[in-house]
């Protein structure tokens, strides 16, 4: 069960996410963001629904494909679009860029260009919590590529050993780049490797916002009883390419087709007039609220100023 | 002042800094019932419990992941590698993460983390047990590096490691863990970072030597003086940062420069000092700087092979006379 509340605002972040990335493909097109940009289209409902049940102090860490934790973490469009773009207005001052953002302040412990980097990391908030006797728990996001590293089994290992606070949130897009998960992962569902290290394991299909929230809910119910880690498979698929200026040679047409079609924002606005949960009214509306904010926020990020490069040497280390 | 080993040293500062800062945690692999195998982190189990003193399975890259983690999640972990060998297998989350991540973020995190451990020869542990690391350390920007060469160093340097707020690689030499010396009782004792010793002073020559080669390079020092050579020995302490004005003072006045390190000499801590004395004080010098460090090959498993690898003392005192063109 979601309230409503819970439900709209998960909405809201789908869409925002959504339209903020279609809103950086664009700018990507017109040259206006460099690098490279890893887009969140068709994965939406895991991040907005597992961040949907965290509070501010509750921790995450993201990956490349971090822009939609960001948002649903974070809550500032302008400040996530002006990192892309370089900007000093952006979380990271445009030292960070698409692949790098954080927000400390809303516990975003990093996104991650290392694939599987940051799931130490996540262990390492959650280990801070239960050191300091918090109830905060992290959710350590993380793709089917990064439960191929080490740092994945290493870490599942030690968090489960010491029951830390943190749930292993695998978002299973089915590509490491170009590579499918039945060339390289032994298992067709990632939840049982929970198994081998005496976790509950699951494998959810990722588009539904209520499976999704029904795993995350329980995992989250078991870090703060103390009881440890939970790894959560979510079956999901990414509708762009791993970054702007993939060729996309590995798959067909028809398989894109075939999940957009499974699209998890138009799902989840079908449940809910279905359902009369919400009206299409109010959900046109959020739509167009959405729309409207992203607009706004890349309209920031496009008048920001450029960073100083006097200043291109600070913050290597604290001083003081 | 206390007379005691150098891994007492180190075991008491870090039991001193606990007591006063429950941030503080040790993690590591033996490091618990056992006291870490060189002893540094003895007793501490029975004294601060199993929640601040933890044993880690050997899953170097993730325990070490796990303090950067904590330590921008508000803790101050301390983390034991035992050895810096180790460190290879940790190098995505040193100098990936540790290192980046209050860059990356824009200046808005700090890493109080304390990356601690043993290096180099002196028990016969062969290639993947011998070899000292700190120049990839240096390399990278964002990790600070300390390589303490007596008891009191050890003591001082790492409290200001463990209370600085940036990740720190800490490289201790077991060949020193046994040394005893005069170690301060001040619990506040701190040597801080970046400031070089001047072991002795000296008007012809000046050796700048880190870690077990201090002692070496004092040695050397006084071997000379009996030939009526005069050398100034140094000891940087701290890599990052490096306190090179006090080397270039130094070489100013005696216009001639030898630098000795246990680690490999192509590429090594010695080159980087070489070159920046060169840039900035070249019209001073009487004679090329001479670097020296270990041959470059795999640090062999034979007492015999592995002496005939890294400098020695009369390596040190031929260098010296080479620069005097004797």
């Amino acid at each position: 069960m979601i309230k409503k509340e819970r439900l709209l605002w998960i909405y809201t972040k789908m869409n925002e996410i959504r339209k903020f990335e279609e809103k950086a493909w664009r700018l990507f097109e017109k040259n206006e963001l460099r690098g490279s940009v890893h887009l969140y289209i068709g994965e939406e409902a895991i991040a907005a629904t597992a961040i949907s049940l965290l509070r501010d102090e509750d921790y995450i860490t993201s990956t490349h494909r971090g822009h939609g934790h960001g948002i649903a973490k974070s809550d500032d469009l302008k400040r996530s679009m002006a990192e892309l773009m370089g900007k000093e207005t952006g979380f990271c001052k445009g030292r960070g860029g698409s692949m790098h953002i954080a927000d400390l302040e809303k516990g975003n412990l990093g996104a991650n260009a290392i694939v599987g980097g940051g799931i130490p990391i996540s262990c390492g908030g959650a280990l801070a919590a239960q050191l300091k006797g918090t109830d905060q728990v992290t959710l350590s996001f993380f793709g089917d590529g990064a439960s191929n590293q080490g740092t994945f089994h290493e870490s599942l290992n030690l968090a489960s050993v010491w029951k830390l606070p943190v749930i292993f949130i695998c978002e299973n897009n089915q590509f490491a780049i170009s590579v499918p998960t039945r060339q390289s992962t032994s298992v067709k569902d990632i939840g049982v490797r929970g198994k081998s290290y005496d976790m509950p394991g699951y494998t959810v299909d990722g588009n539904d916002v209520f499976a999704v929230n029904d795993a995350v809910e329980k995992a989250i119910k078991r870090a703060k009883k103390g009881d440890g880690p939970t790894l959560i498979e979510c079956k999901t698929y990414r509708w762009k390419g791993h970054w702007t200026g993939d060729p996309e040679v590995y798959r067909t047409r028809e398989e894109v087709s075939e999940w957009v079609a499974k699209c998890p924002i138009k799902r989840l606005r079908d449940h809910m007039i279905k359902e009369k949960i919400a009206t299409s009214k109010e959900l046109d509306a959020i739509e167009k609220a959405a729309d409207k904010a992203v607009d706004e926020a890349a309209e920031f990020a496009l008048s920001s100023p450029e960073p100083d490069t006097s200043r291109v040497l600070d913050d290597v280390f604290f001083e003081g | 002042m206390s007379k005691k080993t150098y891994a007492m040293a180190i075991r008491d500062c870090i039991a001193q800094e606990m007591r006063k800062d429950d941030k503080i945690f040790v993690m590591g692999e033996d490091i618990a019932e056992q006291g870490g195998i060189f002893g540094c982190t003895r007793d501490l189990l029975g004294e601060f419990g199993e929640n601040r003193i933890r044993n880690t399975p050997i899953s170097e890259n993730s325990f070490v992941g796990m303090g950067v983690g904590a330590a921008t999640a508000g803790m101050r972990p301390i983390v034991e590698l035992m050895y810096m060998d180790f460190a290879y297998l940790a190098m995505d989350q040193i100098l990936n993460q540790a290192a980046k991540i209050r860059y990356m973020f824009g200046g808005k995190a700090k890493v109080p983390l304390v990356i601690r451990g043993q290096q180099g020869i002196g028990r016969g542990n062969a290639g993947q047990h011998s070899q000292s690391v700190e120049a990839l350390f240096m390399h990278i920007p964002g990790v600070k590096v300390a390589l303490p060469s007596s008891p009191a160093d050890a003591a001082g340097l790492l409290r200001t490691a463990i209370r600085d707020d940036n990740p720190i690689m800490f490289f201790e030499h077991k060949a020193l863990y046994a040394t005893k010396g005069e170690v301060p009782d001040d619990e506040n004792f701190a040597i801080p970072f970046g400031q070089a010793n001047v072991l002795k002073k000296g008007t012809d020559a000046t050796i700048v030597a880190t870690l077990y080669y201090v002692d070496k390079a004092v040695k050397a020092a006084e071997a000379l003086e009996k030939e009526g050579i005069s050398c100034e020995v140094i000891d940087p302490r701290t890599i990052v940062p490096l306190d090179i004005d006090t080397i270039n003072d130094s070489v100013k006045k005696t216009g001639r420069l030898v630098i000795v390190h246990e680690a490999h000499k192509t590429g090594g801590v010695g080159a980087e000092i070489a070159s920046q004395v060169t840039e900035s004080v070249f019209k001073y010098l009487d004679a090329p700087p001479e670097r020296l460090g270990a041959k470059q090959c795999t640090l062999p498993f034979n007492l015999g092979l592995e002496n005939a690898v890294v400098p020695q003392i009369d390596d040190i005192i031929n260098a010296v006379k080479k620069t005097m063109y004797k």
